[in-house]
Formats: C-alpha cells, structure tokens, sequence
C-alpha cells in the first residue's frame, strides 16, 4: 500500500523537489538567460536607434512654443469666438503686448513668428516688426493696446492672424500632418490647400510609382538571370554570381558616380550613340537630371536585392516538373505558365517588397542623378531638416514615409519571415 | 539552362540562343558600369568619357595623376582617415553585442522571440533618412551629433541587423550537445563559449563583421546629419564631390573602393567555402 502511495505521489527530481516545478525552474532561468544575453543588445538599439525614431514622431506633432511663448495671449484667446469675424476685446491685445514684451527680451519672438509662418505665411514678419519695438512697450501706460499694436503692423486688425495663433495653441498639432498631405485648417475644420501649394502628396505618389516602376524593371530584368543561375551546374553559376554580387558589395556612391558619368551629356552612353550615328552631335540625348536617371541608376543598385531571393526559391524547383508537365502534353510556353511560374511566386514576392521597401526611402541616388523632377520624398525631408529647417514638417513626412514601410515590412514578415532573411 | 536536347526544334534553338543573349545584356547591365570606371581613372585629362589617345591604347593617354591627387589632397586623405578611424570601432560594437544577443536568440526558450527580432532587424528596414532625421534631432538633445561617438555610435546601430541575420543562420546549424558535453567534462560557460562554440560559428562572425564594416564604410545619409565637417568620411567626401564640383579624383577613389569590396567578396566567398566543407555539404 505505501507503495502505491509513493507512485501516485509526484515525481521527484534528486533533490527532493518536485519534479514539474524543478523543470520549471531550469525553463525559468533557461529564459533569463537568454534575455541577459539579448539585454545589452537590446539596450543599445533602444538608445542608439528606437528613442531617436520616437524622439522624430513626437517631434512631428509637438507644438509647444506657442504656449510657451505667448502663455497670456492663449489664455485670453480661449473664449475668443474666431467665427464670428470680430477682433479679440482690448484684454486679448493687452496680453499679447505682455507677452511679446517677454519675447522680445528673451529673443524668442522670431521662433514662434517662424512656427507660426509655416500655417499662415506673414505671420513671421508680423512678429518679427512688433517685436523690435516690443521692448520699450510701457504695460502700465502704453495703452490702450489694440489701437497700439495696430499701429506697429495693421496686421493685428486682421482676425486671421488671431485665429492662426488661437488654432495653434495647443502643446499637440496635427498641423504638420496636415501640411504633409497638402491641407491646412481653415475656418471651419481641415481642408485642402490651394492647387498651385499641393506639392507633398504629388510628391509621395511620384515616389510610390517610381518605386513601383524600379520594382517591376528589377523583376523584368531578375527573373531571367535568376532562371539561368538556378539551372546552370553549380560550378558556373557560382562564377557567373560574381558578376551579381559584385555589383551587391560594391559602394553604393561608387555606382551612382558611375552612372552619373556614363548618363552626362558628354558621357560615355552618348559619345557610343553619336559615334554609331543613333544620335547626332548637337542633339545629345538628355538622360540624366530627370526621372529615367533616376530609374536606371535605382534598378541597377536595387537589382541583386531582386535576384537573390529569387535565386534561392528558384533553387528548390525540381526542374522534373517542367519535364513532366511536358511529357503530358503542355507546350513550352503552357509549363513554364502553369507549372513553373506559380513556384516562383514566394520569390518574386520576397524580392519585390525588399526592393520596394529599400527604392522609396532613397535620398543619395535620386540626389545626384534625380535633378528636380526624380527625386522622392526622402529628399523633400532631407531639405526641411537642413535647409529650411521645418524639422516638424520633416518629422511629419518621416512618419508617413516610415507608416508606409512599416507596413510593407510587416507583409515581408508575414510571407517571409524576418528569421528567413539572406545575405550574400 | 540546361543543353539543349537533340530533339529540339528550330523554334526553341532560336529561343534558346535569344534567352543566352538576354542573359548576357543583363550581365553586361550589371557589371558594365562598375567596369568602366576603373580605365577612366586612369584617364590622363580631366575628361569623364574615354579619349581618342585612350581608345588606340597610347599610352600619353593614361596617367595616374588622379590617383596622386588623392594620396596628396588634404581632403580626401582626411576623408580617408576618418572612415578608417570610424567604421571598425563601429563593427567592433557591432559584433560584440550583437553575437552575444544572437546566441541569446537562439536559445530553445526565448520569450518574445519574434518581437525582439523584429526591433533589432528594424536599422536595416527604416529609410537611412529617417534614421538619420531622429538620430540627428537626438543625439543634439544629448549633446552627441557632430562628434565622433555619436557616428560610431549611429553606425554600429546600422550595422547590428547584418551580424544578428548571419549569426543567428551560423547557429541553426550548431550542435547545442557541443556545449553540453563541454559543460560535462568541467568547462565553464566562458570557456565553452570560446574554445568550443566561438571556433566553429567564427565563419558566420566574420561575415556577419564584414556586412557591418561594409555598412558603415559606405554609409552617407546618416553621417552627413549626425556628424560635423570633422568626421567627413569618404563616402561623404563624395557626395559632395558628385553635387558640387565633379573632379576625376572621384574616379580613382571609385576604383580603390570597387578594391575594396573585391577584397571583401573573395574573404566572403572563401568563409562560405569553409563552412560549407566544414558541415559536408560540399566536397570541394
């Protein structure tokens, strides 16, 4: 009997302890140390990568200065009725003069003019004359206010401006967004800007379709030599792979110089064209500094990132299949279709997103051999962060660009796997 | 391809030989441009096309006088060395941390696994110009843009994805009773880790080594925002050089750099061979 007891009892391990919570304990650190190993990893690209990148989005809808600069001026604003057409009451003047006052004296009177002239345009000239005279404002007896400000810029009589400055109060914005897809605030909620100030939606499909185009060239132009490399003995299609992935490890500034100086007027492309007599010597064809440089120069970089992946799908097609389709009957042309093309899918797939995802996001090559009418999105963003330096309107057209990729890279992980990804 | 049979017809010879052909035109779409570069180099006017002198191969028309302009401009030599004071440090960051997470990762039991995956290999998916705009606007909150570490540090971040796909890949065919059975015989981790298990995944580190210096010595978007006229590295040293005044010394610059990956193709083709005799799978 008290063997029996014992067996129905729980499994022990050698040290007394149950067995099922032993094991657990042994999974418990097996999983501790796992994480240790991934933590200083992990830590690193937190701060060196993923907080930069959160650090970018809230950039794109943080709105602080205004309620920083001008506190008593969006106080009194708040039950100001900006759709009934009248100015603010003398209160409102009154705490933007205390306001721009402070702002003058600290010299951030120009930065919120600025932020605010990104909404409206005028709006930084406004702030930027008042403000010179903002200083020697006297607040106990230079009112009253209203017909002082006026006077400095007449602007102030203008209920748009307040309204501008009333819309754009609070910390958070959705102004750069809209900006990023060519909208505004107008009176009465969002709406689209003028026709002739719509410029980053164009641009973004510009971007979307020329990617599209590189893609299906880099499918065109893969699938062929991907089909000869999978069925040539391994000896020559190892010799033969060179010739890809040479191009794969070469500079990605080596290539693009190189199709700068082929594509040149007096390039190399149009010396051979003249010296064969296609082209004439004073009508040298045009074919950089525009869309069709860009697409060349692009297909070519992003081409290995195509046939790799169909390479190593079309490796695992028993080439028997395209015979047995034959000796059932199918033509050439009917196997190929029908039996060995359906294969290919996952490849073509793979391929295509990875180059899709990596032509949309360019900025060096559509900056050297884009012109004006090739470059993307990504070139636009580079121009406010550096240039212009709207850094939240960059910010803003980041995250939309970066939506867009993070979705395609989600759609690789789901038909690929990020743990199938290859290299070389 | 495989031969034609003998019983084919006109029609597919026809198809055949056109097929070879297109072949052929891609390949000379991929490699053509690379190549031309390397006889214009050594072009000795400042032409960027081939001249006459160049096409009856006299020699009048070849010099190296760009390549000395590069080993004697203060710009490019200090463009040099900052690429190569840069991109090693940042593989070496690279490497280290990122072949200890990958072993973590391949451990049988490793809680999220797939979202943690999905974080390290985002440097590689997010446009290098977003990257860029949020390192830029970070690193000058904690005062690391425009000095060294902040670019190695960029780079070492761009590079991680590249070592954590080509280690994990090494390991998947390690055989985990290897350590084991050194932890049996009196070993401890430290030691396993590197006189059983570092030996045989060394192919995999290396390569995955080469991927991040590769990244980083060719990077541009990222240093041109994050660094400062100091760190001006050659890639950079470039791009300026292709938008503003275009000097043939870019030609010779192009042709070490093609060099260079040459060097860095053959060091990875003969690691793969190893690995690949190493497992049997080849014979050769």
């Amino acid at each position: 009997m008290s063997d029996m007891t014992e067996m129905s009892g729980p499994v022990l391990a050698a040290d007394g302890t149950p067995l099922k919570r032993s094991l657990n304990k042994a999974l418990r650190r097996q999983k501790m140390r796992a994480l240790l190993l991934i933590s200083p990893l992990l830590l690193f690209i937190m701060v060196s990568f993923i907080l930069p990148i959160a650090d970018m989005l809230y950039r794109s809808v943080e709105n602080k200065i205004v309620i920083e600069t001008l506190p008593r001026s969006v106080k009194a604003l708040a039950d100001w009725d900006s759709a009934s057409g009248e100015l603010p009451q003398e209160a409102v003047y009154a705490a933007m003069a205390a306001d721009l006052k402070d702002a003058a004296e600290a010299k951030t009177h120009t930065k919120v003019g600025t932020r605010l002239n990104y909404e409206n345009p005028g709006m930084s000239s406004v702030f930027r004359k008042t403000g010179r005279k903002a200083k020697k404002f006297d607040l106990e007896t230079g009112g009253p206010w209203k017909e002082a400000l006026i006077e400095i810029n007449e602007d102030w009589a203008d209920p748009d401006v307040w309204r501008t400055i009333q819309t754009y109060s609070p910390p958070v914005t959705a102004g750069y967004f809209l900006n990023a897809v060519d909208m505004r605030v107008g009176s009465d909620g969002a709406e689209m800007r003028p026709e002739s100030e719509q410029i980053y939606m164009n641009l973004l499909k510009r971007t979307l379709w020329m990617s599209l185009l590189i893609t299906f060239s880099c499918i065109v132009l893969a699938y062929p030599v991907a089909w000869l490399l999978a069925n040539l003995p391994t000896r020559q299609a190892n010799l033969l792979m060179i010739l890809v992935l040479l191009p794969f490890w070469t500079s990605l500034l080596v290539r693009t110089s190189a199709w700068k100086i082929l594509l040149q007027q007096q390039g190399v492309i149009n010396d051979i064209l003249v010296w064969i007599g296609l082209v004439s010597d004073d009508a040298r064809l045009v074919i950089i500094n525009n869309q069709f440089g860009t697409i060349v120069a692009m297909t070519h970089i992003l081409l290995p990132f195509m046939i790799l992946p169909m390479y190593s799908v079309m490796q695992t097609i028993p080439p028997t299949y395209l015979r047995a389709a034959k000796s059932l009957g199918a033509t050439d042309w009917t196997a190929f279709w029908r039996v060995y093309f359906p294969q290919t899918i996952p490849g073509i797939g793979a391929g295509s997103i990875l180059v899709f995802i990596l032509a949309i996001g360019y900025y060096i090559t559509p900056a050297l051999v884009g012109g004006t009418k090739g470059t993307f999105i990504s070139n636009q963003i580079a121009f406010h962060i550096s240039t212009s330096l709207n850094w939240g309107l960059a910010s803003a057209l980041g995250a939309i660009l970066l939506a867009v990729v993070l979705v395609l890279y989600w759609a690789y992980d789901k038909i690929v796997g990020i743990d199938n990804v290859k290299l070389g | 391809m495989s031969k034609l049979p003998p019983y084919a017809t006109t029609g597919q010879r026809i198809w055949h030989y056109t097929f070879l052909v297109i072949c052929g035109v891609i390949f000379f779409f991929l490699i053509a441009p690379i190549a031309v570069v390397i006889p214009l180099s050594f072009n000795a006017e400042n032409f960027f096309t081939f001249t006459p002198e160049m096409l009856r191969f006299d020699p009048e028309g070849y010099s190296l006088k760009h390549y000395r302009d590069f080993f004697s401009n203060p710009d490019w030599q200090s463009a040099m060395w900052n690429s190569i004071k840069i991109a090693p440090v940042a593989t070496v960051i690279s490497v280290s941390l990122g072949t200890l997470a990958a072993i973590g990762l391949s451990q049988p039991h490793v809680p999220a696994r797939r979202a943690i995956m999905a974080i390290l290999i985002s440097p590689m998916i997010v446009p290098l110009i977003i990257s860029a705009a949020g390192m830029y606007f970070f690193y000058s909150k904690i005062n690391l843009a425009g000095t060294y570490w902040g670019v190695v540090l960029a780079h070492a971040a761009l590079g991680i994805p590249f070592v954590i796909i080509t280690v994990t890949a090494t390991l998947v065919g390690f055989d985990r009773s290897l350590t084991r059975a050194a932890a049996n015989m009196g070993a401890d981790p430290v030691t396993t880790f590197f006189r059983v298990q570092m030996p045989l995944i060394l192919p995999g580190v290396i390569s995955g080594a080469l991927f991040a210096f590769i990244t980083s010595f060719d990077e541009v978007v990222v240093v041109i925002f994050v660094g400062s006229a100091k760190q001006q590295t050659l890639p950079w040293q470039m791009f300026t050089g292709l938008r503003e005044q275009i000097s043939p010394t870019i030609l010779a610059v192009a042709t070490i750099l093609v060099g260079v990956s040459i060097l860095l193709l053959t060091t990875l083709e003969i690691l793969r061979r190893r690995s690949e005799r190493l497992r049997g799978m080849s014979p050769g």
